[in-house]
């Protein structure tokens, strides 16, 4: 969505010409100061030594990326293998980001289409429906569905009194309890976006399709899909960005029992391990992979634009 | 633009209102979640006419990592637990005082005066004590509990429903415990018989927290949970039916401690705090409330029955509870390892 | 024309939709009801009570869930109007003021809070602050809400800016008026929809912020998300329930008002994009 700002026609209005740089001082400043300053000192704060329980010493080291990269043994004097523990909790947080994005897709697709065919006034009030549960505070949400799905829960309740099963389904505290709380918390990211699209998308082409003897699932395929594809992938990564980094849902609905990238790098600034180069250099690790899927959303913009 | 002003001076009065209040003086506390009742505040609010404001934490770990991370300087007092102490004082986090500036110090429980964490008590003074073992609910498993098996080996009908408490020391320490090896033991054997024992046990747990161990017990979401001890009765009081267990392997026994923190932006006002909780009678109300044990003589006067008659607050006479160590840099890297590899 | 809306329909949308109002309204629900249910534990049911509502206003936790709303409205309306000042001069400049120096990075500048994860962000501002000898307090949350708020307000003033034609500019400009009467005059009243909606959206996300919150907040100092936070760590209480429908309520009643608001303000489109 945000590029299409940047690349619209009016960028020739120049009512302020000259001005540009002075107006733009302070987000400049703001910006500059409170989040380019402290990511970076976080890179540097990455390749220093670590005091023990927590802080640095500015001493250059490299530990923090081989204590990532490569296992030494429970003793750290082993030769070094490839170390797995981190990778697999990065993997895991891919993982459940893209179950979540995944989801998010299959229901959300429908879903905008849907409202996006509707008449005027029905179209506003299905619209409605669909953001104000995002207006509800994310922790808010987080809680009501670990209310709802844990064991004594009222879902388990409501399918034991139906007998539709014998005894509670054990959701809480597992991997899909986390998927369920990501795609629950960023839903509404991929159903506007995807909104967007199909709503200035003109009808015009499927009836030509139509015409010519497609059927309405090939024009579907063939002919929406590759036009409202911008939306579909803005809705992809506003929901696996945030997925990625994601905090509250782990926590609360995982049971805390495994990590993830946010509770992982939390852990060495809050927890036990107390470990700032270490922490620093999975936020830096996490941060690249961010930059190279929006880098991956920035270049398919550019073709959609081209075309 | 102009409603948005007009909100904003809203906002403003609104803070001004919100800090105006101020009394006489400030005491900023850093303190356990559930671990002080409001009205033991308050009394001290009205006694010394100064303002309380609390924040919480939920593990040692939590409050030394915010501490060094910038909020030393912020609060007056905290409450670390023994091993915690001691870290704090080698990390020079801690300031001293001398007895006569807290006109109670004589009310402390002889054995609590000259304790290894912080000898003569320069830096804090006792604030509750008890145990951490585990509990079990009976209308799930019926069996023998006093074992750490319960929660390292556990039975077919408590598998895949405990809660460990989310405090790297008081697992391994209970781990060392159920393995029969000294904590913060640097023999490599013993170690990799430590990771491999929790590697196996994590298949059988079911989730980690420590402020959700009362509720998982009382709702049923666990059948069996590492807990503290009077954090067990209040879920007992709660209606759990749980019962609080000794292991024969040991247990873990802790003392947290009301410190003095170094650069507190209200030292007076701190130190009198720490005299009010050594009047026997704000101590047992604490006790009332956390269901522990006061480091304080004097208080059995103004205990609750709920407290005089709880059986998690009375271990078997043959049994001793053990500290958690802190455990030095080489070893405590270990310990890191294990914890993370333990949650990976 | 049968066949022409033949072709929106697909068979299966519409009971997906359904399914999705119901997954994203479920949870809500569940926990309203349980928020008048008369029974200490939480699972079970005892009948209707309002008294949980009474609880959040009087009961032993009201004072610091007050100060907590205080704080976050206070922080939220002021990190608000900075962020959305500095967001419409930052659309201008982006799309009026033609070329300048650093225009392409500033593009990514203003879009930085929305790419780094909130936990980089939370954790670098707290070690940051740290170093810099910046005291965590209401100024740390205040300065952290201001940077992620400028995407949010800049997004909608910026769509809403592009949307406006630069001939009113022209035309005013054309009868000598100044460039700061030209601003204040055509461009700033035209802009109204999209500042407002720049200036709400900038409100909610600060009220919703939770994890940046918790990692710079000073001592003793709540907002809402962190003492719910605070609170339901240690097991969903039905006072906790009752303040959570009442935050609904709240949402909805804001999301109404501006969604009319901004009906009655829109007589452009506001995206030209793609």
């Amino acid at each position: 969505m945000a590029a299409d700002i940047s690349s619209g026609g009016s960028s020739t209005i120049t009512t302020y010409q000259g001005q540009g740089a002075r107006m733009m001082l302070p987000a400049w400043v703001i910006i500059g100061f409170f989040l380019v300053l402290p990511v970076g000192m976080m890179l540097v704060y990455s390749f220093l030594t670590k005091e023990f329980r927590g802080g640095v010493i500015w001493d250059f080291s490299l530990a923090a990326y081989d204590q990532f990269f490569f296992d030494r043994g429970l003793f750290g004097d082993e030769p070094p293998k490839i170390e797995w523990t981190y990778i697999t909790i990065f993997w895991r947080s891919i993982w459940q980001a893209a179950v979540a994005t995944v989801l998010c897709l299959l229901i959300g697709f429908p879903t905008a289409w849907f409202i996006a065919t509707r008449a005027g006034p029905a179209r506003s009030i299905w619209l409605f429906a669909i953001t104000i549960p995002y207006w509800v505070n994310l922790l808010i949400r987080t809680i009501s569905m670990k209310f709802l799905i844990r064991d004594n829960g009222p879902l388990n309740e409501f399918l034991l009194a139906i007998g539709v099963i014998g005894e509670p389904i054990g959701l809480i505290n597992t991997n899909f309890a986390v998927q369920l709380g990501l795609f629950y918390s960023y839903l509404p990211f991929m159903v506007l976006p995807i909104y967007a699209s199909v709503e200035r998308y003109n009808m015009a082409y499927s009836e030509a399709a139509a015409d010519l003897y497609a059927s309405k699932w090939a024009a579907l395929r063939f002919v929406v899909l590759p036009i409202v594809k911008p939306g579909i992938i803005a809705g992809c990564i506003l929901v696996f960005v945030p997925s990625l980094g994601a905090f509250l849902a782990p926590d609360l609905l995982g049971g805390a029992k495994n990590f993830m990238i946010g509770s992982l790098i939390e852990e060495q600034f809050k927890g036990n391990a107390g470990n700032w180069p270490f922490g620093a250099a999975a936020s830096m690790i996490l941060l690249s992979m961010v930059l190279v899927v929006l880098a991956f959303y920035a270049r398919a913009q550019t073709k959609a634009g081209d075309r | 633009m102009k409603l948005a002003l007009k909100l904003g001076a809203s906002a403003l009065a609104l803070t001004l209102a919100a800090t105006s209040a101020k009394a006489e003086g400030e005491l900023s506390l850093y303190h356990w979640f559930e671990y002080i009742p409001q009205e033991l505040l308050d009394k001290f609010s009205a006694e010394y006419d100064v303002t309380v404001t609390m924040d919480t934490f939920d593990s040692n770990e939590a409050m030394l990592a915010a501490l060094k991370a910038g909020k030393l300087g912020s609060y007056d007092v905290a409450v670390p637990g023994d091993y915690m102490v001691e870290i704090m004082i080698g990390e020079g986090m801690l300031d001293s005082f001398e007895p006569s500036e807290v006109s109670n110090f004589g009310n402390i429980a002889p054995q609590w005066v000259d304790v290894s964490f912080d000898p003569g008590r320069a830096h804090s003074i006792p604030y509750q004590w008890g145990s951490t073992s585990f509990s079990v609910n009976r209308d799930v498993y019926a069996g023998d509990i006093n074992t750490t098996s319960i929660l390292f080996d556990p039975p077919a009908e408590l598998k895949g429903k405990i809660n460990m408490l989310d405090s790297q020391g008081e697992v391994m320490a209970l781990a060392s415990l159920h393995l029969g090896i000294p904590q913060c033991t640097s023999d490599r054997d013993q170690l990799k018989a430590l990771n491999d024992l929790l590697q196996a046990a994590k298949a059988d747990w079911a989730s980690f927290g420590s402020d959700v161990a009362k509720d998982v017990l009382v709702s049923g979401d666990a059948a069996a949970g590492m807990i503290w001890n009077g954090f067990s009765a209040k879920a007992r009081e709660e209606g759990a039916n749980i019962e609080y267990a000794f292991p024969k392997e040991g247990f873990v026994v802790w003392m947290d401690n009301v410190v003095l923190l170094k650069d507190a932006p209200n030292r007076d006002n701190a130190l009198k705090f720490m005299n009010f909780l050594l009047e026997p009678e704000n101590a047992a109300a604490v006790t009332n409330y956390a269901q522990y044990t006061a480091g304080v003589t004097g208080v059995d006067g103004f205990l609750s029955e709920a407290v005089t008659g709880a059986p998690e607050l009375s271990p078997p006479a043959d049994q001793a509870g053990e500290f958690v160590m802190a455990c030095d840099q080489d070893v405590q890297e270990v310990y890191d390892t294990i914890w993370t590899n333990l949650k990976k | 024309m049968a066949a022409r809306l033949d072709l929106r329909r697909f068979p299966g949308f519409l009971p997906i939709t359904w399914l999705c109002l119901v997954l994203l309204y479920a949870p809500l629900i569940v926990v309203m009801v349980y928020s008048f249910n008369d029974s200490n534990s939480v699972t079970l049911w005892g009948g209707f009570t309002l008294r949980w509502y009474v609880e959040v206003f009087t009961g032993p936790e009201a004072p610091k869930f007050k100060a907590a709303a205080l704080n976050s409205l206070a922080i939220a309306i002021s990190a608000a109007i900075v962020a959305t000042t500095i967001a419409t001069a930052a659309a201008t400049a982006m799309l009026r003021s033609g070329q300048f120096r650093g225009k392409s990075v500033s593009f990514v500048l203003i879009n930085l809070p929305l790419m780094v994860p909130e936990i980089v962000t939370a954790v670098a501002s707290l070690v940051f602050f740290s170093a810099i000898g910046f005291q965590a307090g209401y100024l740390t949350i205040l300065v952290a809400h201001i940077v992620f708020c400028i995407p949010f307000a800049y997004l909608p003033i910026a769509a809403r800016m592009q949307g406006i034609e630069g001939a009113y500019e022209q035309a005013a400009q054309d009868l000598y008026a100044t460039k700061w009467q030209t601003f204040r005059l055509i461009l700033l009243p035209l802009m109204a929809p999209g500042i407002m909606s720049g200036f709400l959206l900038a409100f909610i996300i600060s009220l919703d912020d939770f994890i940046i919150t918790n990692f710079v907040k000073g001592a003793g100092i709540e907002t809402l998300p962190t003492a719910i936070f605070g609170s339901v760590k240690q097991g969903i209480k039905p006072n906790i329930m009752a303040i959570s429908t009442l935050l609904l309520l709240v949402s909805v009643v804001l999301v109404t008002v501006s969604y009319l608001l901004g009906r009655k303000g829109q007589t452009t489109p506001t995206n030209k994009g793609t």
